[in-house]
């Protein structure tokens, strides 16, 4: 069976720059061999789309990339089954030049164990939008082999310091493709993205205070949201993208309220003499995670939008911080602080275990991808902060190392639909 | 808690505004007796003169030198001013009430064992709770704001004891106003 589908790929790509080096550890308990044939037609992009795709699978831990060794079919009917023993996966395809810079990339996959075609498809994008053609083709050859949607079109924002310097990034899941949103001389912190992924709330101290505001990617128009005296900070999206939760000290304490995404219609939602602050919506937008003190040490709770009703969730030794839900809301990320480091640990909330999933370190402020299999959090280097990723069963880990400044509060956005 | 160590605090300091009058630095005239008898009355003039300036000088050296000692420090996730600092908090909430017109930014902050929101929370409480010690001592709310910076601007940073003890500290800050 062969379905063309046509996929106008319009993103708002910019130069690529190899900022970051990463460095992979670990593997999954099955790694799927594949073999990625490089494409016919324009021998440059073939390559960056073989590199890039081949980057973004090994990447996963769930591949194991087998060189095709010089074979290079270009149709299912050129692929003898005896020349490719031990390979499960095979990926082909061709690029052909268009009018007007564009270019029309064709692939397939094709399962070499039950002899069938998986996918076979055509994007066409502009020639200087390859990386963002290989990452669409790295997602689907993802999904067809391992059954979950690809994230490696998705992005991520974080905060870079550098001299002094602090830039709001948002950049490709691979790190790479940065685009400085916001470059100001007073801290940034904790992005937050909308659930369609064209803004991202963020506190910001360029007033010399903590206010939250709120910036279109596209128009890169932003919106002070909140600045009520003391602290404003921790934005989190609900859901449906209607509402803002955040952390007030108008009232005193630091407390959690909604709002409309303007920052009006302002509602209390948490009610201690405690610091209640790091609000999560859950998938289904009806409760929040938070991190409070309110039992003598910071720990995470829920509280119900409904009726304001707390639970306690977490009742680990040491401190536990930063909560945010699994896509399936049936399971929390968070960093636990205990003897001195920092761990990223997944906490169950059914059978109220928690897992650590990392050795340990300078850990913080972890993140799911949208597809659930992965998890992006702070880390250091030498001192330095740096980008990392852990498969949510903690075995395949990789470090993203930038060349140059200090890289703190990251978080992955939703998938673009 | 928390909350029994600042009480303590509070009376101690307001037990200090009750018994300690206002310290008066006066510097003794320095006399040398015998230039004395010979002098004139523009030489008179001339010394009166000259330790009035050399009174203001030390006077202003003195609150310079109060005005430099403008942070107090707090164990780790304790957001109580401590007893250590009393002299800093009475020195701040004297000179508050006796200028009026002058205002100040508490600045909390933290050390880096937390999430940087915790951290901004607990800051905020530092500040919050240093206001309180000063308007207790004497200043009046409407001269002091409250601000936090959490973890994100550490004076020092490095994972050690010595530095974080740096960085848990709220500043009574004159010049940012």
């Amino acid at each position: 069976m062969r379905r063309w589908i046509l996929l106008c790929l319009m993103f708002f790509v910019m130069p690529a720059h190899a900022v970051l080096n990463i460095e992979i550890t670990g593997a999954g308990e099955h790694q799927t061999p594949v073999s990625l044939v490089r494409f016919s037609g324009d021998a440059a992009i073939a390559q960056g789309l073989l590199d890039l795709v081949g980057n973004d699978l090994t990447r996963t831990g769930l591949f194991k990339l087998i060189d095709p060794a010089g074979k290079s079919p270009r149709e299912p009917r050129d692929i003898r089954p005896a020349e490719w023993a031990g390979v499960e996966a095979v990926l082909i395809g061709s690029i052909e030049s268009q009018a007007e810079g564009k270019v029309a990339v064709k692939f397939r996959l094709l399962d070499l164990v039950r002899n069938a075609e998986l996918m076979s498809q055509v994007v066409t994008a502009r020639a200087d939008q390859v990386r963002a053609i290989g990452h669409r083709i790295a997602d689907l050859v993802y999904e067809r082999l391992t059954g979950s949607p690809g994230v490696f079109s998705t992005r991520i924002a974080y905060v870079s310091r550098d001299t002094g310097v602090y830039r709001l990034v948002v950049a490709d899941s691979d790190g790479d493709n940065e685009q400085a949103l916001l470059t100001s001389k007073e801290p940034i912190m904790s992005p937050a993205w909308s659930p369609d992924g064209q803004q991202i709330a963020y506190v910001s101290f360029e007033k010399r205070r903590a206010m939250v505001y709120v910036q279109s990617l596209t128009s890169r128009k932003r919106t002070l949201i909140a600045d009520f005296p003391g602290s404003n900070s921790a934005p989190a999206w609900s859901p449906d993208g209607k509402l803002l939760a955040m952390v007030l000290t108008r009232d005193e304490e630091s407390q959690i309220y909604l709002a409309n995404t303007n920052g009006g219609q302002l509602r209390r939602i948490t009610y201690s003499d405690a610091i209640d602050t790091e609000p999560s919506f859950s998938p289904d937008g009806k409760s929040l995670l938070f991190t409070s003190d309110r039992g003598g040490s910071p720990q995470i709770y829920r509280v119900s939008i409904e009726n304001n009703e707390v639970q306690r969730l977490t009742f680990e030794s040491g401190n536990a911080f930063s909560p945010r839900f699994h896509p399936d809301g049936n399971s929390f990320v968070f960093a636990h602080f205990r003897d001195g480091v920092f761990h990223i640990a997944v906490h169950d909330m059914e059978s109220r275990q928690t897992q650590i999933l990392t050795a340990g370190g300078w850990e913080k402020k972890p993140s799911y991808a949208p597809n659930g299999k992965m998890i992006l959090f702070a880390t250091e280097v030498q001192g330095r902060g740096i980008l990392a990723t852990v498969s949510s069963d903690g075995r395949v880990k990789q470090k993203m190392v930038a060349q140059s400044g200090d890289i703190r509060e990251p978080m992955w956005g939703p998938f673009l639909k | 808690m928390k909350k029994l160590i600042l009480s303590v605090l509070l009376l101690n300091l307001l037990a200090a505004c009750s018994s300690n009058p206002p310290k008066e630095e006066v510097t003794e005239p320095a006399t040398t007796s015998a230039a004395a008898v010979s002098t004139t009355d523009a030489d008179a003039q001339a010394a009166a003169d000259a330790q009035a300036a050399a009174e203001a000088q030390a006077a202003a050296d003195a609150e310079a030198a109060m005005m430099q000692k403008n942070s107090v420090y707090f164990p780790f996730d304790v957001d109580a001013v401590q007893d250590a600092d009393r002299e800093t908090i009475m020195n701040h909430a004297e000179y508050l009430a006796s200028h009026p017109d002058a205002k100040v930014r508490v600045e909390g902050n933290a050390d880096e064992r937390g999430s940087s929101e915790y951290n901004l929370g607990l800051g905020q409480r530092r500040a919050n709770n240093t206001k309180r010690a000063l308007v207790l001592g004497g200043a009046s709310a409407s001269q002091i704001e409250t601000v936090s910076y959490g973890e994100e601007k550490p004076r020092c940073s490095e994972h050690n004891e010595a530095c974080w003890a740096q960085n848990r500290r709220a500043d009574i800050n004159y010049s940012a106003q």
